[in-house]
């Protein structure tokens, strides 16, 4: 009869049960709220305690709800045009950073982090005040009143922008570009046939992460966000107040299938860009 | 950058006066500033404890199982915080499922006492008392900890990955136990991780308003809400930012120890090699 050798060392965590054990816990705990969120949007009744069958009466009565639609197409519209401002932001940023070497640069970094690190609610006070100093005019028109919003979601999000697209840009060799330059391209075809196509992976990622960040961003919009320019999650946030119903499950479905969605699109492209940088 | 305009604010209304520092730092709004801070020094405590074994199986499972688990906790990290704390109300509140779920076993339990003729006596209680997991400091500590778990997570994953396997058979070779092996080759090697998961867990839970605010009582307020507070109902913006200041103060000693204790680090590793 074959022996089979089994090889056991003490290093293998992964057999220890109790670890096992407390991931298992921990994952159940993580899930279990979200879960029952997304379960109970289809649960047909008002109180929303016992499960009393299955329904989309909800979903429904949300595309009715005007005041709904009004904030989700708000928050597209922030989340379309901030993406596209702080993806350019983050690019320039990023090749600036990359290429160049300038005065202060090291403190530029950090400046560029600094948007990330301080606590959201002082990032949503700042912009709060600094259009409160600066006179920024109040639209009445309506893309205009989301004016605001868009300016203080790109300056928290182009940092995140420029920091994915500077960590694909660090694996291009600059001997590349040199025999770019040295085949006859000028500086413009360098960027249009080198840099672009090399980081367009990171690009799409990040221009996705842009995206999910705008969309999902409730402490910054709250603050800078006015009677007319009501978003998604500050709708929500003004449900949640009056206590739970089953359309705020049902939006907050929705809203996290859109998020989701663009996620594993941002996760599989970045995934590609570094499979395609191992070969 | 929009930073420098925020004192300019203060300076228009009140001229470099400290008057709202000062307000700050005595009475009411200092107890909860320091209650902030106690409440999020619990949180990135108990988020270490959690985060330190998870981190660990995530790191010796196999690759299969670690990308699946890595998606899984990175997941609700992109879904919205505003939907992930309501979600929690609805499993925390008095008629929510935790206490339902409580209750029913309760009955069960009462059910099967009263077939060996003991429900009389009253062994688990007269009734049922649901407990209050709502409003108060627990479900505060507990939503921030739900929240901000896998920040603590990620970082120490990130280190532990690094770390050379035969290093630790080299350990259990040379007689050591799980124990010393945890303590004096795995806590060393992880601390940079570590580090940087209490900056990412404790300076966020310092400045979050959405959690105690929909989590949590009156008893429970931290300084996010007077900050928001003082934007929205109060109508005090300089006091208001003067708290907030003091918020990005915090943050920016915070980072500054962890850079100069990192300086310390490495030229303490250098004198350790040379």
């Amino acid at each position: 009869m074959k022996k089979r050798v089994q090889h056991y060392t003490p290093v293998n965590y992964a057999k220890n049960n109790t670890l096992k054990i407390i991931t298992f816990i921990f994952l159940v705990i993580l899930y279990l709220p979200i879960i029952n969120l997304i379960m109970f949007s289809f649960n047909d009744s008002k109180r929303n305690i016992v499960w009393r069958g299955f329904t989309s009466k909800y979903y429904e009565k949300l595309f009715e709800n005007e005041m709904l639609f009004l904030a989700f197409s708000n928050s597209m519209t922030i989340a379309i045009t901030s993406t596209i401002i702080s993806t350019f932001l983050g690019i320039t940023t990023a090749i600036a950073l990359w290429k160049f070497n300038f005065y202060l640069k090291k403190y530029y970094d950090v400046a560029l982090l600094f948007p990330i690190i301080i606590p959201e609610i002082c990032m949503g006070i700042s912009m709060l005040v600094f259009f409160n100093y600066i006179n920024w005019p109040n639209f009445q028109l309506w893309p205009f009143t989301l004016s605001s919003i868009i300016i203080a979601h790109v300056s928290f999000i182009f940092p995140f922008v420029a920091i994915i697209i500077r960590a694909r840009l660090s694996m291009l060799n600059n001997e590349i570009l040199e025999a770019g330059q040295d085949l006859g391209a000028s500086k413009y075809q360098v960027i249009r046939k080198i840099i672009i196509p090399f980081m367009s992976p990171a690009l799409v990622a990040s221009a996705l992460l842009a995206f999910t960040l705008s969309l999902d961003d409730f402490v910054v919009t709250f603050f800078t966000s006015g009677p007319n320019s009501v978003t998604l999650p500050v709708k929500i946030y003004s449900m949640v107040r009056f206590g739970i119903s089953p359309e705020i499950n049902a939006i907050s479905t929705l809203l996290i299938l859109i998020i989701i969605i663009c996620t594993y699109f941002a996760i599989r492209f970045l995934s590609k860009s570094n499979r395609e940088f191992m070969k | 950058m929009s930073y420098g305009q925020k004192v300019d604010i203060i300076d228009i209304d009140y001229s470099w006066s400290f008057i709202n520092y000062a307000r700050a730092t005595d009475g009411v709004y200092f107890i909860t500033l320091f209650k902030s801070v106690i409440i999020s020094l619990i949180t990135t405590f108990l988020c270490l404890l959690i985060a330190i074994p998870v981190a660990f199986y995530i790191s010796f499972s196999s690759v299969r199982v670690k990308s699946i688990l890595l998606v899984s906790i990175l997941l609700p990290l992109w879904t919205n915080l505003l939907i992930r704390t309501y979600s929690l109300i609805a499993l925390l509140r008095t008629k929510g499922h935790i206490n339902n779920a409580l209750e029913n076993l309760w009955e069960s339990a009462n059910y099967l006492l009263s077939f060996f003729r003991l429900a009389n006596h009253n062994f688990i209680g007269e009734s049922f008392t649901p407990l209050s997991l709502m409003h108060n400091n627990f479900s505060v500590i507990f939503g921030l900890i739900y929240i901000y778990v896998p920040f603590m997570i990620i970082p120490i994953y990130l280190v532990l990955e690094k770390i050379d396997r035969n290093i630790l058979e080299a350990s259990y070779d040379l007689g050591a136990n799980h124990k010393i092996t945890f303590f004096k080759i795995i806590m060393p090697n992880i601390s940079v991780g570590i580090t940087s998961g209490i900056i990412l867990v404790f300076i966020p839970c310092l400045g979050s308003f959405i959690i105690p605010e929909l989590l949590g009582g009156a008893d429970s307020q931290m300084i996010g809400n007077i900050i928001e507070r003082q934007f929205k109902s109060a109508n005090d913006w300089p006091f208001g930012s003067a708290l907030s200041f003091i918020l990005i103060y915090i943050t920016i000693i915070i980072l500054g120890v962890r850079y100069v204790y990192s300086k310390l680090y490495s030229r303490l590793y250098q004198r350790g090699v040379s």
